[in-house]
């Protein structure tokens, strides 16, 4: 009944392919951190405002991102932004999918991050004659992102995992789509997902064990 | 100069300066003195425009404070002012503390601030801090930053709240020579505090506020020696 023959040396040959992805992974993870955080600073900012329509824009987004399945985020990006004509790539439509989901959470964070930062900061910086602006880009920014820095790292990751979702919009050139094309033609599928288990695996270990090293050289105070 | 006419501020029902009037002019050293909630702190942030007012106008060098068309980012330039506490930038060391403003508000560059932050810093005794973030300081150290980080941008004023409240008592010292050194350089200062020796020491006059109201004001020597306020006189007999 259990006839399975492992045969690994069939699966170590698409090695190289299966890297190839784990590339467009990491560059689509990426990506989509710095639009996310770009994202996520507009929306705080937002927030920050006064201004009710922005902060509505702001709180809808985060309500959105994290309340509903990624999936469903990128699913929407590339077929129902179809329905209006818009017709997305399969990597695009990944990359702003996964973006949309980092910049709800990070805004989230940023949000928390603020509270932890007393006002009188502002105040300080006001009083020596900067703007608001001035203000919260010397003062507020460093230490909110600095706060948020753990919860920055999580989401790298997790925008990592994200893109295995990617299958859904017929993405194929990523770490789980090879893999999945490499499945369909060779069934060997139990060798192909536990060498793809592993690439993920060491990329994340290695995001949160760099981020580790690059708070300690960043943040000395 | 600065010119307070008839200002007057609430926080919702409660009203916190009731129709203050005041001069202060260039060179000047005011003391403010009164208990706690009378209104000090409050006056300090309005004379600089982090609060609005609800009457009244305060000059300053003959710029309405509180108008709309007062460029408030340049008028700060002229006023610096320091806070009871948490003060300091934690993510910037001492001198980058110091330099922020110049190279953003006053558009000096890097080589220029850095230069003044350090005479300076040097001025207020933390010429060997440079490098070091705040939270390594003491107290009475990152009071010293806080006010050489606003000499540093050449105020014509310093408006200064308890800088000293929030110290152990050895460090009060090093925080009052400072502003002494301050006054006998000319500096124009408004200072709240509770140190009565050093009120009485270095201010041409001493203000007694109490529940919003500048209920004496007068030559130290004067207000300290003969006060006339009858809140004055219990609020002199219980710090003593
Ligand atoms: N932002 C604010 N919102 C509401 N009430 C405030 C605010 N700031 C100050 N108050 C109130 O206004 C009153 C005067 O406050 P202020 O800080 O000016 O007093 P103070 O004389 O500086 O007192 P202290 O010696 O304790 O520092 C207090 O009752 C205080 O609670
Ligand atoms: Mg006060």
């Amino acid at each position: 009944m259990f006839n399975y023959n492992f045969r690994w040396n069939q699966a170590l040959n698409s090695l190289p392919d299966m890297l190839q992805g784990a590339l467009v992974t990491m560059e689509i993870a990426i990506l989509s951190m710095v639009i996310g955080i770009s994202v996520a600073i507009v929306l705080t900012l937002f927030r920050l405002s006064g201004n009710r329509i922005l902060s509505a824009i702001s709180a809808t987004w985060v309500e959105i991102a994290r309340n509903t399945p990624a999936l469903f985020q990128i699913y929407m990006v590339h077929f129902g932004l179809g329905g209006f004509g818009v017709h997305l790539s399969p990597y695009l439509s990944l990359l702003i999918g996964i973006a949309f989901n980092n910049a709800g959470y990070l805004t989230e964070n940023f949000r928390g991050a603020l509270k932890a930062i007393p006002d009188t900061q502002t105040r300080a910086a006001r009083s020596l004659g900067m703007s608001s602006i001035q203000a919260f880009q010397s003062v507020i920014l460093p230490q909110m992102l600095r706060i948020s820095f753990l919860p920055m790292t999580n989401q790298m990751v997790w925008a990592i995992l994200m893109t295995s979702l990617g299958a859904v919009v017929a993405m194929n050139t990523d770490l789980y789509g090879v893999t999945s094309d490499l499945n369909a033609r060779t069934f060997r599928t139990f060798e192909l997902f536990a060498i793809a288990a592993v690439i993920f695996y060491v990329i994340t270990k290695v995001i949160t064990l760099s981020a580790r090293l690059l708070a300690a050289r960043l943040f000395r105070y | 100069m600065i010119e307070i006419e008839n200002v007057r501020k609430s926080f919702g029902p409660l009203e916190v300066l009731k129709g203050i009037n005041l001069t202060v002019a260039k060179g000047e050293v005011l003391t403010v003195i009164g208990g706690s909630g009378s209104g000090k702190s409050t006056l300090l942030t309005c004379i600089n425009g982090l609060e609005p007012i609800d009457s009244g106008r305060i000059l300053v060098d003959g710029i309405e404070v509180h108008a709309r068309t007062t460029d408030l980012n340049k008028l700060r330039q002229k006023i610096g002012i320091v806070f009871q506490q948490w003060n300091a930038f934690p993510h910037l060391t001492v001198l980058e503390n110091v330099m922020l403003a110049q190279v953003k508000v006053l558009k000096r560059s890097k080589a220029e601030a850095e230069a003044e932050a350090v005479r300076q810093l040097n001025h207020v005794g933390l010429g060997d801090k440079l490098k070091v973030y705040p939270s390594k300081l003491s107290g009475g150290q990152q009071q010293r930053m806080a006010i050489a980080r606003a000499l540093a941008m050449s105020p014509d004023y310093m408006l200064l709240d308890e800088v000293t409240s929030a110290l152990d008592p050895q460090l009060v010292g090093e925080v009052l020579d400072t502003l002494r050194m301050l006054a006998s350089e000319g500096m124009t200062m408004i200072c709240v505090t509770h140190e009565m020796k050093f009120a009485r020491e270095v201010s041409d006059r001493v203000a007694f506020f109490h529940k919003g109201v500048m209920a004496e004001i007068a030559p130290p020597e004067e207000l300290f020696g003969a006060p006339k306020d009858p809140e004055l006189q219990k609020f002199l007999a219980a710090t003593h």
